[in-house]
């Protein structure tokens, strides 16, 4: 399913990238610690994270990650959302938990 | 020589621009066909080296030379160099600082990554010198799992 799809099932808001929703999602992962992120997630993952930074949106372009979801409303800060409209990678935003978010993936996928 | 020499200059200190080089050796690959597996791990790969090349070395240089078989990246700085080789392998061992850590970065697996993403890696670090990595990506060899 594309990202887009998942996100309206799961009730996430579209903060920025809109330009790469309808990037597939064949798993998810979640993580906070980036280089972590780089060295397990898998291309076609959705990460969920709580990390809203450039850096964030470098991990999700370079390791080919379908999107990010920022859970518990975590912030993504002005210069992420610049780079993340014009990179085409999809960042949402949800009140649940990490937990929870991965939860709602599941059910889905 | 190679198909296609790239030569970047990566500043210390500002992790905003780190993933920049990474990113247009990507865009550059990307052009060319590659496979995407050995897209994402010239790209991991590098990427990881940038933020060395930030947290740690003060800036310095990344050096990509382009062949069909083969993905070349060298990454130099003449930062404090590293006393310990192979402790600085060892997946989380780290000496990053906590304003680092606080971005999300200094889990001690950069290095560990780059080993991981690439086909063959070498340190040459000398302390109060600087140090230089080498990485080969092989983009025939679709690493498993990975």
């Amino acid at each position: 399913m594309t990202i887009n799809d998942l996100a309206q099932a799961c009730c996430w808001k579209l903060l920025a990238g809109e330009d790469g929703i309808d990037n597939l999602v064949d798993g998810c992962y979640v993580g906070d610690l980036l280089s972590w992120v780089m060295g397990r997630a898998q291309s076609g993952n959705v990460w969920l994270t709580v990390m809203g930074n450039l850096n964030a949106i470098a991990v999700a372009a370079l390791a080919d990650t379908s999107g990010i979801v920022l859970c518990e409303d975590a912030a993504l800060d002005q210069d992420a959302k610049k780079r993340a409209d014009m990179q085409g990678i999809p960042v949402f935003s949800c009140p649940e938990n990490l937990y929870q978010t991965a939860i709602k993936v599941y059910e889905q996928l | 020589m190679s198909m296609l020499h790239l030569d970047y200059q990566v500043p210390g200190d500002d992790f905003t621009r780190a993933g920049e080089a990474s990113g247009d050796v990507k865009h550059k690959l990307k052009k060319l066909g590659y496979e995407p597996d050995a897209i994402r791990r010239v790209a991991i790969a590098m990427y990881e080296g940038e933020i060395n090349l930030v947290i740690h070395g003060g800036g310095g240089q990344a050096v990509v030379d382009v062949d069909p078989d083969r993905v070349e990246i060298a990454l130099i700085d003449h930062g404090p160099g590293i006393a310990d080789v192979e402790q600085a392998m060892q997946a989380g061992w780290s000496t990053a600082p906590d304003n680092v850590r606080a971005l999300g970065f200094g889990a001690g697996m950069g290095l560990p990554n780059m080993k991981k993403y690439t086909d063959e890696m070498t340190i040459d670090s000398t302390v109060g010198v600087g140090t230089t990595v080498r990485m080969t990506v092989f983009p025939g060899r679709k690493q498993e799992g990975r």
